[in-house]
């Protein structure tokens, strides 16, 4: 168990600069997933936390100790591959037991370990088998077996369920977040898709082109977020973002006058990102409540949901998520409600949140 | 590609056999000869089927050896060639994989040079080299020796190209899967590397096995002595150019018996040799 420290940390190869000096602290315990799109660093900042990369700049410790210079075997982690990386010729119980073997482990504390990481698993029933015998998932759970056996103090995941199929990725990722509820080691969980960091997450941090955008709480990120680029990224359908102009205490955004947020800062001429959430949009009961109106383009019926694309007065697009059992059609005009309480506002030139 | 017609299947059979007569039929003949009286040879009219001499004359070739020139068993010969061989083939693969792990995985100075330095020994083959490295060899006082005989043929080019492109293919996940598991170079080499190289080392094995077994230049310049000879240089030793002194019976059962190592390493590393081809998931 033990608190991961985070300062400064930069990252450049060569000319290019990578990872622009990140601040964070994942507490003892604590699940915390790096979520981005890919190339914004976070696997590599991950790779630098296991000590498989060097830092350009900054300070990472674990458990209180500086480990900048610490070998990768000896900073007491285990991390989770995205291929797996098992060892071709080794059994499953055999690759569990490598790392123990290596360190010197008493044979049969190995045995009571890798028993006890393969029941957990249930990977029982498969200890002889060589990984080219097992399926993705179950790869996937000897890696994780591999990584348990340890008993490290932090788990380091780098995209491990990203070479599975939708259905059982699903159902890994229950298990990860059972096992992690059962053992409690502090993880950190690198991806890029936002389902998985959402509902593994006890934070996250959002990065974008090296920069941490914002940490918080899955669903702080998802209310609140930060900046542009995590509204944008985070949530499906992706939040709808309208370039506008402060003026008599409406977002005019072209033509259309729109609500604005209950914020400071929105003095009159300011140019800002109006955001709201697809799910956020009601259907207004008349005209005359109408905070908008707009032109249905295309309607997609999910059965849940049905996802309608509509247009402005003046074409900006706006995206709406309405219960499935709204019937709408292509060409209709609906009247809109914008809650003030569920829209967002960001700065224009700087893209931070108001 | 398996096509299924039901076609004339006896043409693609009578390519087969006519390839395998011409392909055999010498090694046939040499076989009938080993079992005939010299002069059954000699006089030009080679009978078609074993004479009855098989005995007698791979008994006097492997235990006795011609008699009329060198009179050094054959058997002898083969020892000498098998130790030659073996050398060369375990001592090539040991420091090929050796040099092809450091090239690879460790990062020091001049690496790419010293990649290249290997690489372009292709390129100097015993026989573009000869004079220099007979010179070293012969100073260093090491004529009519195994040491001689095997250590230049050793370092080579090939191998270390060939491993070198295996490793590249071993995922670098492997490698730092191993280092956070705890393992150092040498375990990393010796627990993940080497078992993942097995196929590869076998196939490598057969044919540095034949390469050394071959070698005719080489031991012709190396050895004089007739206690260090192999059996190929032994072949022609036995050949005098007056016909009728020729102990043909011997020196086909010599070709014979010379034929042996490289079929068998050959039959018994088969399986290995194809799964070496087959079996592609690390």
């Amino acid at each position: 168990m033990a608190e991961v420290r985070i300062s400064g940390v930069r990252k450049s190869f060569g000319d290019v600069a990578v990872l622009h000096g990140i601040d964070t602290t994942i507490a003892d315990g604590e699940f915390m997933v790096l979520l981005g799109p890919s190339g914004c660093g976070k696997s590599t900042l991950l790779r630098i936390v296991a000590g498989l990369e060097q830092q350009s700049a900054g300070d990472v410790s674990i458990g209180g100790r500086v480990v900048n210079d610490v070998e990768p075997k000896d900073r007491n982690i285990a991390m989770v591959f995205q291929n797996y990386a098992l060892y071709p010729h080794l059994s499953v119980y055999d690759n569990m037991a490598y790392g123990l073997r290596v360190r010197g482990t008493p044979r049969p504390e190995i045995e009571r370990r890798v028993q006890e990481a393969a029941r957990i698993l249930e990977l029982g029933q498969l200890l002889q088998r060589k990984p080219r015998q097992l399926s993705g998932g179950q790869r996937q759970r000897v890696a994780m077996g591999r990584a348990i056996v340890r008993d490290p103090q932090v788990f380091l995941f780098d995209e491990p369920l990203s070479n599975l199929d939708a259905k059982l990725r699903v159902q890994m990722r229950i298990e990860i977040r059972r096992l992690h509820q059962s053992i409690r080691t502090t993880s950190i969980y690198v991806t890029h898709d936002q389902v998985e960091a959402m509902t593994l997450a006890d934070r996250l941090i959002v990065m974008n082109a090296g920069h941490a955008e914002q940490v918080g709480a899955p669903l702080e990120v998802y209310e609140r977020p930060a900046s542009v680029f995590v509204a944008g990224f985070i949530g499906a359908p992706a939040m709808n973002l309208l370039r506008a102009r402060v003026a008599g205490g409406r977002a005019m955004a072209g033509a259309a006058a729109l609500p604005l947020p209950q914020a400071a800062g929105l003095g009159e001429g300011r140019e800002i990102d109006w955001g709201v959430r697809p799910e956020h949009v009601e259907l207004a009961p008349g005209a005359a409540d109408a905070d908008a109106e707009v032109a249905v383009d295309l309607v997609e019926a999910l059965g849940a949901d049905t996802l309608v694309h509509a247009r402005l007065a003046d074409g900006g697009a706006l995206t709406l998520r309405l219960p499935g059992t709204t019937r709408v059609r292509e060409g209709d005009r609906l009247p809109l409600r914008l809650p003030p309480a569920a829209l967002h506002a960001f700065d224009a030139a700087s893209g931070r949140r108001i | 590609m398996i096509d299924r017609r039901s076609g004339p299947d006896w043409f693609a059979h009578a390519v087969l056999w006519t390839g395998i007569l011409v392909m055999a039929f010498p090694v046939y003949l040499t076989f009938i000869a080993s079992t005939h009286e010299p002069s059954t040879i000699a006089n030009g009219q080679m009978p078609l089927v074993p004479g009855d001499k098989l005995l007698e004359t791979y008994w006097q070739t492997i235990f006795v050896g011609p008699t009329r020139t060198s009179r050094m068993p054959v058997g002898a010969m083969m020892v000498n060639t098998l130790v030659m061989a073996l050398v060369i083939a375990i001592g090539k693969i040991c420091i090929s994989i050796v040099s092809a792990y450091a090239v690879v995985y460790f990062r020091f100075p001049f690496r790419r040079t010293a990649f290249w330095m290997i690489f372009m020994t292709l390129m100097l083959p015993v026989e573009v080299r000869i004079y220099p490295t007979y010179n070293v060899v012969a100073s260093l006082g090491l004529l009519d020796t195994f040491a001689g005989l095997t250590v230049p043929l050793i370092a080579s080019a090939t191998g270390t190209l060939l491993f070198r492109q295996f490793f590249m293919t071993i995922p670098d996940e492997l490698l730092e899967a191993s280092k956070i598991d705890g393992a150092g170079p040498v375990r990393f080499f010796v627990d993940t590397v080497l078992p993942l190289s097995r196929t590869n080392i076998a196939a490598l094995f057969v044919i540095l096995f034949i390469y050394g077994w071959n070698q005719y230049l080489w031991p012709l310049l190396i050895t004089t002595r007739a206690d260090m000879q192999t059996i190929v240089i032994g072949i022609k030793k036995m050949i005098v150019t007056a016909d009728a002194l020729t102990e043909w019976q011997i020196v086909m059962a010599t070709a014979m018996l010379a034929m042996i190592p490289p079929v068998a390493v050959v039959l018994l590393m088969q399986r290995w040799f194809v799964k070496g081809l087959v079996e592609t998931e690390k």
